[in-house]
């Protein structure tokens, strides 16, 4: 089996979208539509798409593995992921058993990346103390860790259950295991945590010059050694449009990625988005927008630079009209990655 | 003005930017945390390269200007004798997600700021590089080379005022100076001034129109009065 050197994916909150003629979808349309978008990406050969988790009004997914699992039966190679899950407020063994779950009904092409996310909803909402959020990350992460060795589970949680020679089901078939991977902003603690844990890690790097996450990258090398651990293919996840028509893409992202921003920006205390921070994202920045080739040299320049394998797209930010979300995924599958490929010299695989 | 030594308490997302942006700047910068020298150093030799790594005791024993950069809900760790007679600038902000719902160090009649300084009561505080996001602090800076973002600050002590400027300019940004520490509550988390990193004239547009937004009008209703 040849494995691939780089991976592409796409990563999607959900977000609301709208009709071709500006009237917005429902909840429920959306879902649909987002298996329909999953089936495309497939269809074009893309390696995942990776679903967030929020329970707020821009975002249909609240529950991502019963959409992965829909998915799974509409698409054939495609890895279904999330991205991110957010351990901390979740049963890390309701979390296994519905991974384990999208396990059989995908055949093994599930995912799960651990993290933070964007925004806090979920605390509240399942009756965890956010200002624990450390703590509960570090302790169930670890007991992540030990479900996924399949045993019968013995466990003596401080913020978790207590479990004595538990099997927990369904079992996980003999020699596999969940695809597991942590997400990581800008705190260096959570980098050198995914190391310990012997787990890739992807680096949300959604504003600002990429490159500026160049000493995140060179902690994950070094932990790697202060740990003793391997190296794990590092991946980065960033926002994207990508239509033929550059300023067409640019005016939508000016439309549906500030409008997502500004949201983010009422709970992280950011200002909102001033026209010309949104157009240095494009020029310099963290915003893949505009046409196929501009998309795809930007993600080479900057996977090359920072020395990334994975690299994950996030289509229909803010909503955005229906042909837009998948013009973007078709120029991505179509055109993006197999140009990224070849300016990473072949395309990775051996 | 010789060159003072930084010291910051505080080596996560603000506190190892700050390390960076120090060292960028060729500053003496010194960091410390609750970490374990020999944990953190290899950690801050890889983020700000020529940070010298101590224990917070060293920091703050060894240092000028001491930045605090730990979450507000641990300043009671803070040593007022060990801090007596430095200047303090103070970057903590009460955040919800760390420092929980309810906020039962600081309100609107007494300014997180104050909070630190009653505690720290022999050291001199101001209350700076709070208000801008740790990302910003960087893009902001790498962005404008030409017009530098406006870094607000406040202090009781105007003997300090020199030393903080120098600082804070060395850093890369304007100061701006606000007025005694309790003007700090313009500029902590639900402020239009919070999260700002915009050039002097356009905050300081921000601040004279303060009291026209919800913040400012929260002000009045829980002061009865605008800040004096
Ligand atoms: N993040 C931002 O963008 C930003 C911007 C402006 C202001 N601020 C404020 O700056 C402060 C730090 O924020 P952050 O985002 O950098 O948090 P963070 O990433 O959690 O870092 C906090 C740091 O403080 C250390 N620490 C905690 N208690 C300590 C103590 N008693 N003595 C010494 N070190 C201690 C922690 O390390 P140990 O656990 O090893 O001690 C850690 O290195 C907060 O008050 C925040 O509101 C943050």
């Amino acid at each position: 089996m040849t494995e691939k050197k780089y991976q592409f994916g796409l990563d999607t909150f959900g977000d609301i979208g709208f009709k071709n003629d500006g009237t917005p979808m429902t909840g429920a349309e959306t879902l649909r539509q987002v298996v329909k978008e999953a089936h495309l990406a497939d269809e074009l050969g893309i390696d995942l798409i990776a679903l967030g988790e929020h329970h707020r009004s821009e975002f249909a997914i609240s529950s991502p593995e019963i959409v992965l699992s829909a998915m799974a039966q509409v698409t054939k190679n495609i890895k279904l992921g999330t991205a991110v899950t957010v351990l901390s407020s979740d049963d890390p063994v309701r979390v296994f058993e519905r991974f384990s779950t999208l396990h059989a009904l995908s055949n093994g092409r599930e995912e799960i990346m651990l993290g933070r996310g964007s925004f806090t909803e979920s605390f509240p909402l399942y009756g965890y103390d956010l200002e624990k959020y450390d703590d509960l990350f570090e302790e169930k992460i670890a007991m992540w860790q030990a479900l996924l060795e399949g045993k019968p589970m013995n466990w003596n949680g401080k913020l978790t259950q207590k479990l004595t020679d538990t099997t927990v089901y369904p079992q996980l078939p003999e020699g596999e295991t969940i695809a597991t991977s942590v997400a990581v902003g800008g705190t260096p603690e959570s980098i050198i945590r995914a190391v310990y844990y012997d787990l890739p890690v992807v680096i949300a790097i959604i504003g600002g010059e990429p490159t500026r996450f160049r000493p995140y990258v060179d902690l994950y090398h070094k932990a790697t050694k202060q740990f003793d651990k391997p190296e794990r293919p590092l991946g980065m996840h960033a926002h994207g449009i990508i239509l033929d028509d550059e300023k067409e893409a640019i005016e939508v992202g000016w439309k549906y990625i500030k409008a997502e921003m500004d949201r983010i920006g009422i709970d992280r205390g950011w200002a909102p988005m001033t026209r010309d921070r949104f157009e240095f994202e494009i020029d310099k920045g963290s915003y893949y927008v505009g046409t196929p080739e501009t998309v795809a040299q930007k993600i080479a320049k900057n996977m090359k630079a920072m020395d990334m394998q994975r690299f994950d797209l996030v289509y229909g930010t803010g909503g955005q009209l229906l042909h837009q979300r998948e013009d973007t995924i078709r120029n991505y599958g179509e055109k993006v990655i197999p140009r990224v490929k070849e300016l990473l010299g072949g395309d990775g695989n051996d | 003005m010789t060159e003072p030594t930084i010291g910051i308490v505080g080596a996560g997302k603000l506190g190892s930017t700050l390390a960076r942006l120090g060292i960028q700047a060729q500053l003496p910068i010194l960091i410390g945390s609750r970490h374990k020298v020999e944990d953190l150093k290899w950690v801050i030799d890889t983020l700000a390269p020529g940070t010298i790594t101590l224990t917070t005791d060293e920091v703050i024993e060894r240092a000028d200007v001491i930045i605090l950069a730990i979450p507000l809900g641990h300043y009671l760790d803070l040593d007022p004798v060990k801090l007596a007679g430095k200047i303090v600038l103070d970057a903590s902000n009460y955040w919800v997600e760390v420092d929980g719902t309810h906020n039962n160090i600081s309100d609107f009649k007494r300014s997180s700021s104050e909070v630190v300084q009653d505690h720290l009561n022999n050291s001199l505080v101001a209350k700076a590089f709070n208000h801008m996001g740790y990302h910003d602090l960087e893009i902001e800076v790498d962005r404008h080379p030409d017009v530098r973002r406006a870094m607000a600050y406040a202090t009781d002590h105007d003997e300090i005022r020199p030393t903080v400027e120098h600082v804070i300019t060395a850093f890369g940004f304007d100061p701006l100076f606000l007025g005694p520490l309790r003007y700090g509550l313009l500029l902590e988390p639900g402020s239009p001034l919070f999260g700002e990193a915009i050039p002097r004239d356009e905050f300081q547009d921000k601040i004279n129109t303060i009291y026209d937004s919800p913040y400012g009008q929260k002000i009045i209703t829980e002061r009865g009065e605008k800040i004096k």
